[in-house]
């Protein structure tokens, strides 16, 4: 016990000797919550739609408004022609046409149906996708008020159906995307500083040559391995602090769940993330290298873990993939104990796994580390 | 020219001796194309959904069925009281849960209207809008379907065709981004990684003191890794195009032109940090925050910059990638030539001229 107690000191005091630690420690969740937040935004507003109403009826003009008013859209340009229009869609200018027909109005009146089209630049399949749900939606509202305003005299014989839908939105009402990201945020945070420091950590002290003074000392395996977790995982855990803190002074994200589930989750997910530094520290040559390693298995990890899109709708086999990748659960966890304030109850099973993730993890790296060259 | 071959050869050696940093950079572009293409989606599916049926009667069944016969939806159970929705959110494992009012049959049949509630967990926003706008419209569809038979109602049909990549595959817009990125990492981290190696071994000094002129000492360092930079773009070219069916709609020349010409400016960045950074570490960390976040996170390659705070799309202008994204974008997706894209070039050639310019000023042939 006394030795690990004097590692730790020794580890301590290694990194609070740089002088770049603690500046790293304190700004690197600020510039994360600041730029990251804003910029990793897929709320869709200021969609700029390129009018073409060639119908100029009441009804076009009416529908056309609708749209004006929604603050989804923003009108960048009217004409009459389509030329016009698809030759702003080319240059950027606008992301959706929308294109009401000659007759729009006549048809409608006389057929009960007339076409409306949109014509969306779909390079970014999600803005399309949305964008066009927005449009999709605006539409049927407007289909529905004139349906109840037109209901000509024979149809008030035959009353139509209706059913009405009502939506409401739980745990973000106003549907800010924000709330979504800043958890994420929060985890990435908690993985890249565990990560890259502890996956540093071993391979610098064999660049240094360091390593060779401690392998010739009694310290055993798993006491060194102890000594080079805990003070990295103490300073994850106060990044995290530092996150969730800025995260609700800057964005009033709501935390609905309790800290202390919060924080041991944290602590538990996080000797998965370290026992997997120490292993890529262990075997890599280099710190380049490391860094590397390290570099590809965050990127990749990361993108599968839903950090952007959710991943519910991935493919089979990325969901099942995702069981062996431990920042898709906390990622998970971290949303659902913030947001929605899941308990121990909900989760248990997650945590579990994650648990059992971090033994395998550190007795492999234990292993791994051999004490002689 | 002779001395300048075998130095090449020598960072060649270089790199091919470390056999896990080389397979990481090929694999990178690759397992990237491969998660972007495959894993990130924009698509409805599978979403878990609930049922809280307060009528149980035949046209809630029917709806209940086509909601889930659909397929977007997996109904994962059914709810019996009002407590029991919040418990199903928290559980994680429902996204949606559909209300139908006590009665419903009953008032759709007399009252010719009924009530039902879709509530959902908005903590994904964008994921719960596209949930219920798919919800809404099976359920509108359900009664225009059942109206059918009286009469046909007014109906605006709205027809949406999706320019330049109809089926809405997320490797349209991300094969650039990941080209940019790629090319950030080679030729701007590596070269500048291994030029401050030289300099943390003390090798520097035996370049500089060889028979080679320091600038030939750069061009050689350089060399390597825009061969590499090429062969992983063309890799990423061939896989978007053979695996995800990425076209090249305009001139592939034009194409390549325009990636040499980003190699270079990359390349121009890597020797600009290396003559500032003395250690592989403060190489990297300068890099990677400097170059790789906003290459990932202001360049429009995933998220789009109009809908960032006008402070971050400020920033956004300077990016060298935002540019080349438009450039390749708009040559491979739209199939333009070089006169709509004539603006975006130049910028790049001058920002590729000024990087070069600050390099070599602050290249120093001597070490303090």
């Amino acid at each position: 016990m006394r030795t690990i107690l004097f590692l730790l000191q020794k580890e301590f005091l290694q990194v609070f000797r740089n002088r770049m630690m603690l500046p790293i420690i304190f700004v690197m969740p600020l510039i994360q919550m600041i730029i990251l937040v804003n910029a990793a935004t897929m709320e869709m507003k200021n969609l700029n739609l390129f009018i073409v109403d060639q119908d100029l009826s009441s009804t076009s003009r009416q529908l056309v408004d609708r749209f004006a008013a929604s603050p989804f859209f923003r009108i960048s340009g009217r004409s009459f022609a389509m030329d016009e229009a698809e030759s702003g869609l080319k240059r950027g200018q606008c992301d959706i046409i929308i294109h009401v027909p000659a007759n729009f109005e006549k048809r409608l009146v006389r057929e009960n149906r007339a076409e409306v089209q949109f014509l969306i630049n779909a390079i970014n399949g999600t803005v399309a996708g949305i964008g066009y749900a927005y449009a999709a939606s605006i539409t049927a509202g407007y289909n529905r008020d004139i349906l109840l305003k037109w209901n000509n005299p024979t149809a008030a014989m035959t009353p139509i159906k209706s059913i009405g839908v009502r939506t409401s939105f739980w745990y973000n009402p106003e549907l800010n995307y924000k709330v979504f990201m800043v958890p994420a945020i929060l985890a990435v945070l908690v993985t890249v500083i565990g990560a890259f420091l502890s996956g540093l950590n071993i391979v610098r002290e064999k660049e240094i040559g360091t390593i060779e003074q401690i392998n010739v000392t009694p310290i055993r395996k798993y006491q060194f391995i102890i000594g080079k977790l805990t003070p990295f995982l103490i300073l994850a855990l106060v990044e995290l602090g530092v996150g969730l803190t800025l995260g609700k002074l800057l964005f009033d994200i709501p935390i609905n769940g309790s800290l202390v589930l919060l924080f041991s989750t944290a602590a538990i997910y996080l000797l998965v993330v370290l026992g997997m530094g120490l292993l890529v520290s262990s075997l890599a040559g280099t710190q380049q290298q490391a860094m590397f390693i390290n570099f590809f298995l965050m990127i990749v990890m990361m993108m599968m873990s839903g950090l952007f899109t959710s991943a519910e709708s991935m493919p089979d086999w990325a969901q099942t993939a995702n069981i062996f990748n431990p920042i898709a659960y906390f990622m998970r966890l971290v949303r659902m104990i913030l947001l929605k304030g899941s308990g121990l109850a909900d989760i248990y099973r997650d945590v579990v796994s994650l648990f059992i993730f971090g033994i395998a993890m550190l007795s492999l790296a234990t292993w791994c580390y051999r004490k002689t060259t | 020219m002779n001395r300048f071959a075998g130095f090449v050869r020598k960072e060649f050696f270089h790199i091919f001796r470390d056999k896990r940093t080389l397979l990481i950079l090929f694999g990178l572009p690759i397992a990237q194309m491969l998660i972007f293409g495959f894993v990130i989606s924009n698509e409805v599916r599978d979403v878990g959904i609930a049922f809280y049926d307060q009528s149980h009667d035949a046209v809630t069944r029917k709806i209940s069925d086509k909601i889930v016969s659909s397929g977007y939806f997996l109904p994962e159970f059914n709810i019996q009281s009002p407590d029991e929705i919040e418990k199903a959110f928290r559980s994680g494992k429902v996204r949606e849960v559909i209300v139908f009012e006590p009665e419903f049959g009953k008032k759709l049949e007399r009252l010719g209207t009924a009530n039902v509630q879709l509530i959902l967990d908005a903590t994904d926003a964008n994921l719960a809008n596209l949930v219920s706008n798919y919800t809404t419209g099976i359920i509108q569809d359900f009664v225009t379907k059942s109206n059918q038979t009286t009469q046909r109602p007014i109906q605006i049909v709205p027809e949406v065709r999706m320019l330049y990549n109809e089926n809405l595959e997320s490797a349209f817009l991300f094969v650039p981004g990941i080209m940019a990125l790629i090319m950030v990492l080679v030729s701007a981290m590596m070269t500048s990684i291994s030029i401050a190696r030289e300099k943390e071994m003390g090798t520097m000094e035996v370049l500089l003191i060889s028979p080679l002129k320091p600038m030939q000492i750069i061009i050689g360092k350089v060399v390597p890794y825009a061969v590499l930079s090429c062969v992983n773009v063309i890799t990423i070219l061939a896989l978007g195009y053979f695996v995800f069916g990425v076209p090249v709609q305009g001139s592939l020349a034009l194409l390549l032109a325009e990636c040499l010409l980003y190699i270079l400016l990359a390349l121009s960045l890597g020797i600009l940090i290396s003559s500032v950074a003395n250690s592989q570490l403060i190489a990297m960390l300068i890099s990677a925050v400097g170059l790789m976040l906003p290459t990932i996170l202001l360049s429009g390659f995933i998220f789009p910059i109009e809908n960032m705070p006008k402070i971050l799309q400020w920033i956004c202008q300077i990016m060298p990638a935002k540019w080349f994204i438009i450039i390749i974008k708009d040559i491979m997706l739209k199939g333009v030539g070089l006169g709509y894209v004539w603006k975006e070039t130049l910028v790049l050639i001058g920002m590729t001229g000024l990087f070069l310019l600050i390099s070599l000023k602050k290249f120093k042939i001597r070490l303090e």
